[in-house]
């Protein structure tokens, strides 16, 4: 399992992404752009690999599995490793120096435990819309 | 658009722009590092609890109520006699737990981000709409368009759903324990929808991602849906999320047919006239 299934074929270097950008189709050539997601979005989470720090936050919220981070995976994004944080509608890229798992699974372990960090700190642009739109 | 020319455009308010680079991009840093909250997040406790009566109360007052109650630190709210009201429990940005002794009305528990929330009843259209995270259990039957545009969290409906349920759908668990109605996935991007029973016509009509598992007869396949092989990862994977809400059938779930775009339409401009009229 060192990568996932990806546009209906099995991906067998973990690394795909990172080195090639995930341009591969014919059409994609054409356009110079990637289509659809440049990870295995219906990868399902393999629930032996939690952090203790995913098994602390699922605990405080009350929840039995991980919830909305089911859907959260380390994609690539210009040749570097990044989660897709939603609230800002963009990629925080995973720091350089970081040396990454081997397989995917792993890898959306430490991409859910990096966003919920970056998601809840005080730092994050969340808290300024939050006050700035905020209707009540 | 025909002899129009570039400037002509430009001072009608049209542009061009590129399509690629429009992301915004952030470093992650360790001093990013929070807590398990938002920063703007309410600090309740699960153990102080708080009832409201809604039979007197217009919805606007009854989620007014539900904020202060967070305000004030409460972490479980129970709602009595909501009467089918409309757009309750909405926005809630929290943990929380809520339970609704009765039924909502249209566009119930939309966009929540965090709550666990029980409705011993029924719920009309569009509930669960837009929700980020969190859990929605609801014990009897759903109105249409039952988590339209889901984007996280669990959303789980025991008895049985109109039609559209998860159009749009963006990410999330859409779980029923009955029948859902036509067009079923419409358009999903992401994500995954678990019927325990029959599913209508055209499930998955031009769903671009995610997965559909139908455990009864499906009537047909919209545009570009196509079966896959149920894999080991997916029997353990419904196994769990269907024992956790208590709705795992009797003999299993290796009876289930699992759907998933055929990702034709993905490049839909780019094919030959012949291949768009397979793919429709």
């Amino acid at each position: 399992m060192p990568g996932s299934g990806y546009k209906g074929a099995q991906i067998d270097d973990v690394d795909h992404f990172l080195k090639g950008g995930g341009i591969d189709t014919e059409r994609e050539q054409d356009i110079g752009q990637h289509i659809g997601y440049r990870y295995d979005v219906n990868l399902l989470p393999d629930y032996d690999r939690l952090t203790p720090f995913l098994k602390d936050y699922l605990e405080f919220m009350g929840w039995d599995d991980l919830n909305w981070l089911e859907d959260v995976h380390m994609g690539y994004d210009d040749g570097q490793a990044a989660v897709f944080d939603r609230n800002i509608n963009g990629w925080v890229a995973i720091p350089e120096e970081m040396e990454l798992p081997d397989n995917q699974q792993d890898r959306d372990m430490i991409a859910r435990e990096m966003l919920i960090k970056f998601q809840m700190s005080p730092d994050h642009p969340l808290v300024d819309l939050y006050k700035a739109y905020r209707k009540f | 658009m025909a002899g129009m020319s570039e400037s002509t455009s430009t001072q009608m308010g049209m542009h061009t722009e590129p399509l690629t680079g429009r992301d915004i991009k952030t470093k992650f840093t360790l001093e990013n590092e929070g807590g398990f909250a938002y920063h703007f997040a309410r600090d309740v406790d699960f153990n102080r609890r708080a009832e409201i009566d809604c039979a007197e109360l217009e919805p606007t007052e009854i989620n007014r109520q539900i904020r202060e109650l967070m305000d004030s630190g409460h972490g479980s709210i129970v709602i009595r006699n909501p009467g089918a009201k409309h757009s309750l429990v909405v926005g809630i940005l929290n943990r929380m737990n809520i339970i609704v002794e009765g039924s909502l009305g249209y566009f119930g528990c939309g966009l929540l981000d965090g709550p666990t929330v029980r409705i011993a009843g029924r719920v009309g259209w569009s509930f669960g709409e837009n929700m980020m995270a969190g859990v929605c259990v609801v014990e009897e039957n759903a109105g249409s368009t039952f988590g339209a545009a889901l984007r996280g969290g669990d959303l789980v409906c025991k008895g049985s759903v109109g039609s559209r349920t998860g159009i749009d759908q963006k990410g999330g668990t859409i779980i029923v324990g009955g029948d859902t109605g036509a067009f079923s996935g419409f358009m999903m991007q992401r994500g995954r929808i678990v019927v325990c029973g029959n599913a209508g016509k055209n499930l998955g009509d031009s769903m671009y991602d995610g997965t559909i598992y139908v455990g009864g007869d499906i009537r047909d396949l919209g545009v570009d849906a196509v079966q896959a092989e149920l894999t080991d990862v997916d029997r353990a994977w419904l196994t769990r999320k269907l024992n956790m809400y208590e709705l795992l059938p009797a003999q299993g779930v290796d009876h289930f047919t699992k759907i998933v775009a055929g990702k034709q339409l993905w490049s839909y401009d780019n094919l030959e006239p012949t291949e768009k009229k397979l793919v429709l």
